[in-house]
């Protein structure tokens, strides 16, 4: 239900966070934060609450103002800019729309404020809906719409003014589940069709990984990595961007020569400088397998399994080695016979591993 | 244990008639309902009742007696004061109202503000006309400190004891009354409207003129219809402060209920009593409205 | 929002509270100046005015005939009110609309139209049954009614009757006693909540007393006034100072279940809309 916008793609613009900080209250929000964000690109800010996410955008926005840094888009310093200067184009969690206005009147509400004149806003605040896929909807008023549709009107509207940056602050957290899912593709089909720079925070990782060209890992005001969805979740680069994006298992071992030595296994290391001695090692799933044949006798790799779960293509399964619960994911044919209670042996594979020090390592998720 | 056959036998204790149950239950009502029907109901039916009737039978004189210099002078000068004062309280007390909505909403300084709201919106007839005597009067503090200083603001006359003077005092407990009734209102504001405003390209004026304003309107004209209905039916004020005279209609039924005169036209009284009861139900019929609307944008 | 937008905000919000508290505060302040006066230019503040209202008998019949309308009325109105809105919760929740809109009906009318409708039955009152002033508590009960239903509609609703009632009446509690020690202690809090409400409501009441030609506490002030305006005053700053004193402690009260935010809006529903004048 797409129509092809009547615009051409615009090459979008660079925009540049550098050295960022925000304090309030005595809390450091944002501690010398720098991102360069590419023409046309999707980078998602990804983190727990209270990392900074959100105000990074808001500074890029305008909404508040930073203690310290630069704020450039199109190679234009708009750090002392007001917002409503900056043209970006911005959609809320909550609350998008203004409840006074039908559909059509607040897609239409941007362009009022430019000075468009009626006949060109309306052509052009019917392009827009149709662009989201609610051209039958333009009379109604936010409580008829649903909480996806509100979005959608919400995000309509920020486009239909032709902004430079288009800022989304957890548009779809406040959203049920299955339509969080088709909004969020559909919001990445009209950030690729129109071309424009956008600036995507949200705190599930599932939608970073999925919509954005690169994902920003953040944690206390900082961005721990900054990469290719890929590359934060294979090879991530610190204990806390491992445990925040995906599944990870936290195994005792000792780190000796270069390598970790995990329950009798030795496992090369991501960092091979790190300091000797005892470390956890942070495993993924998917580099746990698990055989029900073959030798079983009591070992540090064997035990029983409590629960298989069943995700379609893959599937999970948790095994009790006694002292400690270990998450296997294995493709759902390899799982085979095994079932709660089976005794089973795992085997690592040797890809090489982040290790953490500390106990409490990771944050929140 | 089931009981069948004979209606009669079942429910031990309740009176049957005709086969159908009376259910004693009722009865718990009886005191609140006995209660209001003699000291609510009664009353309303003597008025409405009494304002048709005369020595001789039904009738509608009463109703036009109140075509009487006196009393058409009076239902003006009530509407002009409560018209006044529920714009000037509408006024005040919406920018009253900015202020404190804009404060932290969990605070412990709006919890004070908002109860000394409470209390002062009550605040009213012999003590509020007193204070106010005492505070800018003739003999008050103030006056006599800046006549010592050749400021005489009676110098036209003694204006705090004639309407004047009400539309000031009234002001004491309409501004408060409307930061009650508005301020749910002004705080079902999103932020949200606001950034969305600036980040579409607005400025204040702007985000007033089409969005905070459009949305607060219903509410602030049905705060201010509340505001007009409370002036009109305030009668302690002014009968401690005015001693001759009834410029207002409340001070005209008083004046009907307690003089030679009410003896004489007992229905008088009642009839302006109906006017203004009417005058007040339309305007809650209205307020109603206006509250739909406001309640549909901003809950 | 930017920094020189809050700033602009704060002084805006500064210079208002400072204006509306001055205009506010102005009043009172001045009532107690008035009374403290002494006589003559630059004599020092004096006890005289409030000293002297034991002097006024008529005055002193007001304050004590006000305070046993205050007492009378809000036991009735709680006595009557308390065993019905418990009833209609158990048995009769049909009529639950119905009670809760005659109870706030007068809220909606003023008193001063109210009392035309009470000058004829308080005439045949006066005749054959008794003239005293304290048959005012029967109108003062109605006046006080919307209080002490919200108060006690906020309170009944944050226990479950139904529930209890039914617990204890299985013990084998007749209703007497499930009223009187389930449910009434269980709302301690709403009770006190609607006497005080009434008893301030009581004590600030002049429309009725007046037109009905009864010399209550406010009718007796205004007529003081004439004479001494400074002794009269006095007693209505005293009369000030008690509801006030009144109202914190209502805060107070209700600060146990819920905290203070309920009881906030508890004030801001009950006197957020009344325009029935009786204090007025």
């Amino acid at each position: 239900m797409t129509a092809s916008v009547e615009t051409t793609p615009r090459a979008g613009v660079e925009v540049r966070l550098e050295d960022l900080t925000r304090r309030y209250a005595g809390v450091t929000a944002l501690d010398g934060l720098s991102l360069t964000m590419a023409p046309g690109e999707l980078v998602a800010l990804l983190g727990p609450s209270g990392c900074g996410k959100t105000t990074a955008l808001r500074l890029l926005a305008g909404l508040e103002e930073a203690d310290g840094g630069r704020v450039v888009i199109a190679g234009k310093d708009v750090t002392n800019v007001p917002a409503n200067k900056r043209e970006i184009g911005m959609v809320f969690q909550a609350y998008s729309l203004f409840p006074h206005m039908t559909a059509m009147q607040n897609v239409e509400f941007g362009m009022q404020l430019h000075d468009v004149d009626a006949p060109e806003r309306r052509k052009r605040a019917g392009e827009m809906l149709d662009l989201v896929g609610l051209s039958g909807h333009t009379h109604k008023y936010a409580v008829q719409l649903s909480g996806g549709q509100q979005q959608r009107v919400a995000l309509a509207r920020a486009l239909a003014i032709e902004p430079k940056v288009l800022l989304l602050d957890e548009p779809l957290s406040a959203l049920d589940a299955k339509v969080r899912s088709r909004l969020r593709d559909e919001i990445r089909r009209v950030q690729l069709e129109v071309g424009i720079t956008t600036l995507f925070v949200t705190h599930d990782q599932e939608e970073a990984l999925a919509i954005a060209d690169r994902v920003g890992v953040m944690n206390a005001g900082h961005i721990e990595q900054l990469g290719p969805p890929t590359a934060i979740y294979s090879r991530p680069a610190t204990p806390f961007v491992a445990e925040f994006v995906g599944l990870t298992n936290r195994l005792a071992g000792v780190v000796k020569g270069g390598e970790v030595e995990v329950r009798g296994t030795r496992l090369p290391l991501v960092k091979p400088d790190s300091t000797e001695g005892p470390a956890i090692a942070l495993v993924r799933p998917e580099a746990v397998s698990v055989v029900s044949d073959g030798d079983m006798s009591p070992g540090p790799l064997t035990g029983s399994v409590i629960s298989t779960v069943f995700l379609g293509a893959t599937s999970r399964v948790s095994v009790d080695l006694g002292d400690v619960t270990v998450l296997a994911q294995l493709p759902t044919s390899a799982v085979g016979a095994i079932t709660a209670g089976t005794k089973v042996r795992l085997s690592l594979r040797t890809d090489p591993v982040l290790i953490a020090r500390d106990e409490k390592a990771a944050t929140e998720a | 244990m089931t009981v069948v056959g004979n209606p009669a036998v079942t429910g031990v204790g309740r009176p049957m008639m005709g086969g159908r149950r009376i259910s004693l239950t009722w009865v718990g009502a009886v005191p609140f309902l006995g209660y209001v029907a003699i000291f609510l109901f009664l009353p309303a039916a003597i008025i409405v009742a009494g304002a048709f009737a005369s020595e001789g039978g039904l009738t509608l004189s009463n109703f036009a007696n109140l075509s009487r210099p006196y009393i058409v002078s009076a239902i003006v000068g009530s509407v002009i004061l409560s018209a006044v004062t529920a714009v000037a309280g509408a006024v005040l007390g919406a920018l009253l109202t900015y202020a404190i909505a804009t404060g932290n909403p969990r605070g412990t300084f709006r919890r004070v503000v908002t109860s000394a709201c409470g209390v002062l919106a009550q605040f009213g007839g012999v003590t509020l006309a007193f204070a106010f005597i005492a505070a800018i009067g003739p003999a008050s503090a103030v006056y006599i400190y800046l006549s010592q200083h050749h400021i005489d603001y009676y110098a036209s006359g003694y204006w705090l004891y004639d309407l004047r003077g009400l539309e000031v005092i009234y002001l004491y407990f309409q501004i408060p009354l409307m930061v009650l009734v508005f301020l749910p209102a002004v705080d079902g504001i999103k932020p949200q409207w606001r950034e969305a405003t600036d980040s579409l390209g607005g400025s204040s004026w702007t985000y007033w003129r089409y969005v905070a304003g459009p949305l607060l309107a219903p509410a602030f004209l049905g705060s201010m219809l509340l505001l007009f209905a409370n002036a009109l039916s305030a009668y302690a004020t002014a009968a401690a402060l005015i001693n001759q005279g009834g410029p207002i209609l409340p001070l005209q039924i008083s004046n009907a209920i307690t003089s030679e005169v009410g003896l004489h036209e007992p229905g008088f009284a009642k009839a302006q009593a109906v006017v203004l009861i009417l005058i007040v139900a339309i305007v809650s019929v209205l307020y109603a409205v206006l509250q739909r609307r406001t309640a549909r944008w901003l809950q | 929002m930017s920094r020189s937008r809050r700033a602009k905000l704060q002084v805006f919000r500064v210079v208002t509270f400072v204006l509306f508290g001055a205009f506010f505060a102005g009043p009172i302040w001045f009532m107690f100046e008035f009374s403290t006066r002494g006589i003559g230019e630059n004599s020092p503040r004096t006890l005289d005015a409030w000293k002297a209202i034991a002097t006024y008998p008529d005055l002193v019949a007001g304050i004590v005939a006000s305070l046993e309308l205050a007492v009378i009325t809000s036991i009735g109105v709680l006595v009557v009110l308390v065993p019905t809105m418990v009833w209609v919760r158990l048995r009769l929740p049909r009529l639950r609309r119905v009670i809760e809109s005659i109870s706030l009906l007068p809220l909606t009318i003023p008193a001063i139209v109210l009392v035309v409708g009470f000058s004829p039955m308080y005439q045949w009152l006066g005749t054959n049954f008794s003239d005293s002033i304290l048959t005012l508590s029967l109108a003062y009960a109605i006046l006080v009614l919307p209080y002490a239903y919200r108060a006690l509609d906020a309170g009944l609703a944050a226990i479950d009757v139904k529930t209890l009632s039914e617990a204890a009446r299985s013990l084998g509690a007749s209703w007497p006693v499930v009223m009187w020690r389930v449910i009434v202690p269980n709302i301690s809090s709403a009770l006190l909540n609607a006497a005080l409400l009434s008893v301030a409501l009581v004590l600030g009441e002049y429309t009725i007393a007046n037109n009905l030609l009864y010399p209550n506490l406010q009718v007796e002030i205004v007529s003081v006034a004439r004479t001494n305006a400074g002794t009269s005053i006095a007693v209505a700053v005293a009369s000030l100072l008690f509801a006030f004193v009144l109202l914190v402690a209502l805060s107070f009260v209700g600060g146990q279940r819920g905290g203070r935010r309920r009881t906030r809006e508890r004030l801001v529903q009950t006197f957020g809309r009344d325009f029935s004048g009786g204090t007025r």
